[in-house]
């Protein structure tokens, strides 16, 4: 078989539609007699509701109807959570609409249903609800201390306690014994700011109720789930719903969820009989869809004076925001299995506490857990290195897993299938120029520079492609990780494939097109591939967790496989040959040592006529194929960044940016690249810009994009991208997930960076994101604090 | 992000747009490229019953020669502004200053006018404009009415508009072979200031005759560096000579504290920025 078309850079498919505006967005969609949808949100972090009067709203001109938490009482449910991570976890009551009590800013009241968008959102301000303020904790420490209570239902605020320990779960020794014996020992407490998926397009729904099928638009990652949940939800058999995504404009993990808007909009049309759109405004995207991070972050790392790692000991303290969403409770235990990253420790234990607050709910953004592990174990060993005055690339190769020493059962419990440090790492300082940037950084040290220079680094791995059904079990998860395809060849040659992953702008398209050419030896054009709509693609478990070409894709090449298999029967029959002389090669099925040959478009026009075919033979070239992966993927790299400290102002300037990723084999070099650059933006994002921030009362400060600085181009460097390809041993392929590598892996190389530039002068740590006002603070604290001028 | 309802009237003249405004009572509001306006009338932060457009009215746009200064019609687009020619050779210090607000879209449909009436402390043409002691045009009922910089500033988004006036040009003086730099520090590229100085020095010889200095979002309304601009008069063109003089920029300010950076952060900056700004428009 050829292999024309995995590895060849392909300018997606996907991209002339986007690109010439002829997208179709949930918002995009018209329908006769549409009705529209505003929110009247809570202007408080927590509050009894006494009174909702409607009827000023009710009178508004094209005011259709107003819905309240009342009105839906018996038929809303509860916004689903299906990620109990522990038997006793607590949760509040999570009504799509509040109907007695709010506890986050943005929490919808109620919803206006009007003849257009501008009527619904006047009356909105007519909406008069009577609300008796409750106190609000909005501080993830003191959270934990149950002093305010975040919801009046609960007699905590503790949600549930997660714990791996090493020792009893028999992958390693006791931490109490590392941490005893321990020669050096750090202790450290770092603060995952929480973060907003700042997602291009708003989310939007268009929900259809006037057919017999109730059909729902919406820009979502997951339609195959919103569908589950809608029906789950809202009592609804699942057969009577229709979920569809059309072009969706980003999620970052903040559409790998059910929102309570869509369930709102779902009750609304139901009621009103008539289709009903919803779509946010920016404001209400940043306040009320879910939010990422948000971990206070305790360690403790015991270790040799040879800077030999013996022990991790991490205590979690994560904020679940007001309420648990789908899988925002899941959250943290993602990152659980990585905070032994690429390292042999052999003792680890960590404890997880989930805690509500009156913020907005957490859930996934793009890393989900990972890259606040990552960022943890990197600073650490930054930590332990200046501890013990090594370099910090010498501190991590005396612990990390060999190349010879794969697969490697880790101390939380992984099998790492594949990884080449060695050579990720090589490879990196031969791009980055290290000892040069070493030695200018001692000079720069020397003359007193008022610009220092700092090196930072992230050596990393992660468990991407979501995920085996039986680990998802063994962690209490709602559902199984795995997903479907179907392949079908047409009379005409021509291929369609059918993925259960929900594409929105990873080019899912192109590079199912480019596996499927090379295994059924078609041209990359003749593909067509459908996916995002639950009555095309019947099955699915959608897309987040990198886990598209390393699930999805080996579901489509093992449903290609099938119909090769099922074409062979029927080119043995047209050649009147035995199936074990046929060979396939380039679409063609040829009877070996002859020049006897069919090709796999004739062998469907001849499947499509059905005129001769052997006995009992299926006239189709259809297939169906389920993959569960056997193991998560391994992708991992090593970043290196060159940062710049303006000491005057505190600014911090990425010089040079290398980073050198091994996804495994790479099906378009061009499509890995986009998602590196994109995952380096958002970690650099985290590290430098990014931060949702409350007041004490509860509001979002940072409720626009005025003052959530998402950063654009400008504020970004050049990448100096490089692989190194060691194929993942658990798939057909070879590949790995990259979709989240470059934001796991970037955060902690900046900050560590930022660090090692202003050590000298006396400062231990900023907090995220490293602003030019905090690196300024934190240097003149160093400075009244006796640190080295 | 939709407003309320508003009444709409877009004159071609100033003569109407003034009959207009008088007709129009208390909750009016007037457009020029909308680039606050719009976004706080989509928010609802404002929500005027009229809003008057003055875009249509072509003798408020351009700049031109008027002997010792330019005359710059106040809806003249901060793209011109960045990009004229007649304000590169005279009034360099405008061009570089334009040339940072926003983005380029934004450039292109925000105005001079609009965003010095607007008079957002952190937007970046007060400041050169107070520097270069401009002097602002306004059309009222009672005819013309010209008030300077020192006293056009009065707060936050506060100016000496009154009610029922419309400012139509700005005339700023001439600086011609003045050494001029905007030195704006912000977090990303498309955000307000959060400290910036405005610098203008004339050099003879080896010495700074002359300087003026503004400084953006140091106050409620854009401030000189008075104390600066008096240390600098006279002094040697050397960077301790200004780093010296510099160290003065932030007396008599009284900068806000938010989430880029609390008042003590800014008095700093306002000190570091300012020499940069002195440095880069002596040439050193």
């Amino acid at each position: 078989m050829t292999t024309a078309e995995i590895g060849r850079a392909r300018l997606r498919k996907e991209d002339a539609h986007l690109i010439t505006g002829r997208s179709r967005y949930t918002d995009n969609i018209t329908l006769p007699g549409m009705l529209h949808l505003a929110m009247v949100r809570s202007p408080f972090a927590h509050a009894k509701i006494t009174a909702v009067d409607v009827s000023a709203a009710k009178a508004s001109p094209g005011v259709v109807a107003v819905l309240t938490g009342a009105d839906v009482a018996d038929e809303q449910g509860n916004v689903p959570n299906v990620w109990p991570v522990t038997a006793d976890q607590k949760a509040p009551a999570f009504p799509s609409i509040a109907v007695d009590e709010v506890a986050f800013a943005g929490e919808v009241v109620a919803c206006i249903v009007a003849r257009s968008a501008a009527a619904a959102r006047d009356a909105v301000e007519l909406v008069d609800v009577s609300y008796d303020e409750l106190p609000v904790v909005m501080d993830l420490e003191e959270a934990f201390t149950d002093t305010v209570l975040a919801h009046s239902s609960l007699d905590s605020n503790l949600s549930a306690t997660w714990v791996f320990d090493s020792g009893e779960a028999g992958t390693g020794k006791p931490i109490r014994e590392a941490l005893d014996n321990a020669e050096v020992l750090i202790e450290r407490t770092f603060y995952q700011q929480r973060l907003i998926p700042a997602f291009m397009e708003p989310r939007s729904i268009v929900v259809d109720p006037t057919s017999e099928q109730i059909t729902m638009w919406t820009s979502t990652q997951v339609p195959h789930i919103v569908r589950l949940m809608l029906a789950l939800t809202l009592g609804i058999p699942e057969s009577k719903v229709r979920v569809i995504a059309p072009d969706v404009g980003g999620g970052f993990g903040g559409k790998l969820t059910v929102t309570p808007e869509e369930f709102i909009t779902l009750m609304a049309a139901r009621r009103v009989g008539k289709p009903c759109k919803y779509t946010e405004t920016r404001s209400e995207s940043l306040q009320a869809g879910h939010h990422g991070r948000a971990q206070v972050q305790r360690l403790k790392l015991s270790a040799t004076k040879e800077g030999i790692v013996t022990g991790l000991d991490v205590n979690l303290l994560a904020d679940m925001g007001a309420y648990l969403g789908l899988i925002g409770s899941g959250i943290p235990i993602l990152g659980a299995f990585m905070y032994n990253a690429i390292y042999k420790f052999p003792a680890y234990r960590l404890e997880c506490n989930n805690i509500f607050t009156n913020k907005a709910w957490t859930g996934a953004y793009r890393g989900a857990g990972r890259p606040e592990a990552t960022f943890a174990i990197e600073r650490m060993m930054d930590e332990l290195a200046v501890e013990l005055g090594m370099d910090p690339l010498e501190l991590r190769e005396k612990n990390w897993i060999k190349h010879d020493e794969f697969p490697f059962t880790t101390v939380a419990g992984l099998e790492y299938d594949s990884g080449n440090y060695e050579a990720a790492t090589a490879k990196a300082l031969e791009l980055f120029d290290y000892d040069a940037l070493r030695a200018e950084q001692a000079r720069r040290r020397e003359t007193n520079d008022t610009v220092q220079l700092g090196i930072g680094i992230s050596t990393f791995t992660e468990m991407c492609g979501l995920a085996p059904s039986r680990v998802l079990g063994a962690l209490s998860y709602g559902a199984g990780g795995w997903e479907h395809a179907q392949v079908r060849v047409l009379p005409s040659g021509n291929v369609e494939v059918v993925t259960g992953v929900s594409p929105h702008g990873q080019g899912h398209e192109t590079a199912w097109s480019q596996l499927v050419a090379d295994k059924l030896g078609v041209p990359f054009e003749n593909v067509e591939v459908l996916h995002g709509d639950t009555q095309v693609s019947q099955r699915g478990m959608d897309t987040y967790g990198s886990r598209s070409l390393v699930v999805g894709g080996m579901a489509v090449l093992a449903a290609a496989d099938k119909v090769i298999e099922k074409a062979k029967v029927v080119a043995a029959h047209l050649m009147e040959a035995s199936e074990e002389d046929l060979e396939f090669t380039d679409g063609k099925f040829s009877v070996k040592g002859t020049d006897q040959s069919t090709s796999l478009g004739e062998i469907a026009l001849a499947t499509f006529a059905a005129h001769n075919l052997p006995d009992g033979f299926e006239p189709n070239l259809d297939s169906d194929a389920t993959f569960d992966p056997q193991n998560f993927s391994y992708p991992h790299g090593t970043h290196l960044a060159a940062i710049e400290v303006d000491t005057e102002t505190g600014r911090v300037s990425i010089r040079k940016y290398v980073c050198v990723d091994d996804v495994g084999v790479v099906v378009n070099p061009l499509i890995v690249e986009g998602q590196v650059h994109g995952g380096l933006a958002q970690g650099i994002a985290q590290a430098l810009y990014e931060e949702a921030v409350y007041d004490e009362a509860g509001t979002l400060v940072t409720g626009s994009f005025v003052d959530y600085l998402v950063p654009s181009a400008p504020d970004l460097p050049h990448y100096t991208t490089g692989r190194t390809q060691t194929p993942s041993t658990t798939n057909q392929l070879g590949v790995k997930g990259v979709g989240e590598a470059g934001t796991i892996a970037s955060t902690p190389a900046i900050v560590n960076g930022v660090l090692d530039a202003v050590r000298h002068l006396g400062v231990k740590d900023i907090k995220m994101p490293c602003s030019p006002s905090r690196v300024w603070a934190a240097l003149e604290e160093a400075k009244t604090t006796g640190g080295v001028q | 992000m939709i407003p309320s309802a508003f009444d709409y009237a877009a004159p071609a003249t100033v003569a109407e747009a003034l009959d207009l405004l008088a007709a129009a009572g208390d909750d009016v509001k007037l457009l020029a490229g909308g680039q606050s306006l719009i976004p706080v009338m989509k928010l609802r932060l404002a929500d005027p019953a009229m809003v008057i457009d003055l875009g249509r009215i072509g003798e408020l746009s351009g700049v031109r020669d008027d002997g010792d200064a330019l005359l710059i019609g106040a809806m003249t687009p901060h793209h011109q502004v960045a990009t004229d020619s007649l304000i590169a050779t005279h009034l360099p210090l405008l061009a570089k200053a334009a040339a940072t607000v926003a983005d380029p879209q934004v450039r292109h449909r925000g105005t001079f006018g609009g965003a010095l009436v607007h008079a957002d402390p952190a937007g970046d043409l007060p400041a050169p404009v107070l520097a270069a002691d401009a002097t602002f045009i306004l059309a009222g009922p009672a005819g013309e009415r010209r008030v300077g910089a020192a006293d056009f500033f009065q707060g936050y988004f506060t100016t000496a508009v009154a009610d029922g006036e419309i400012l139509t040009h700005i005339r700023v003086p001439k600086y011609t072979g003045w050494g001029a730099h905007y030195e704006k520090f912000t977090r990303v590229a498309q955000q307000w200031s959060i400290v910036a100085v405005a610098a203008m020095v004339r050099v003879e010889g080896g010495t700074i005759a002359e300087a003026r200095i503004g400084l953006t979002n140091m106050a409620s309304t854009p401030v000189r560096a008075t104390a600066v601009e008096q240390a600098l008069a006279g002094a040697p063109m050397t960077r301790d000579a200004i780093a010296a003089a510099s160290v003065h920029a932030a007396e008599g300010t009284d900068p806000a504290s938010d989430l880029n950076g609390d008042a003590a952060y800014r008095r700093h900056l306002a000190e570091v920025l300012t020499r940069r700004a002195v440095i880069a428009a002596a040439g050193l």
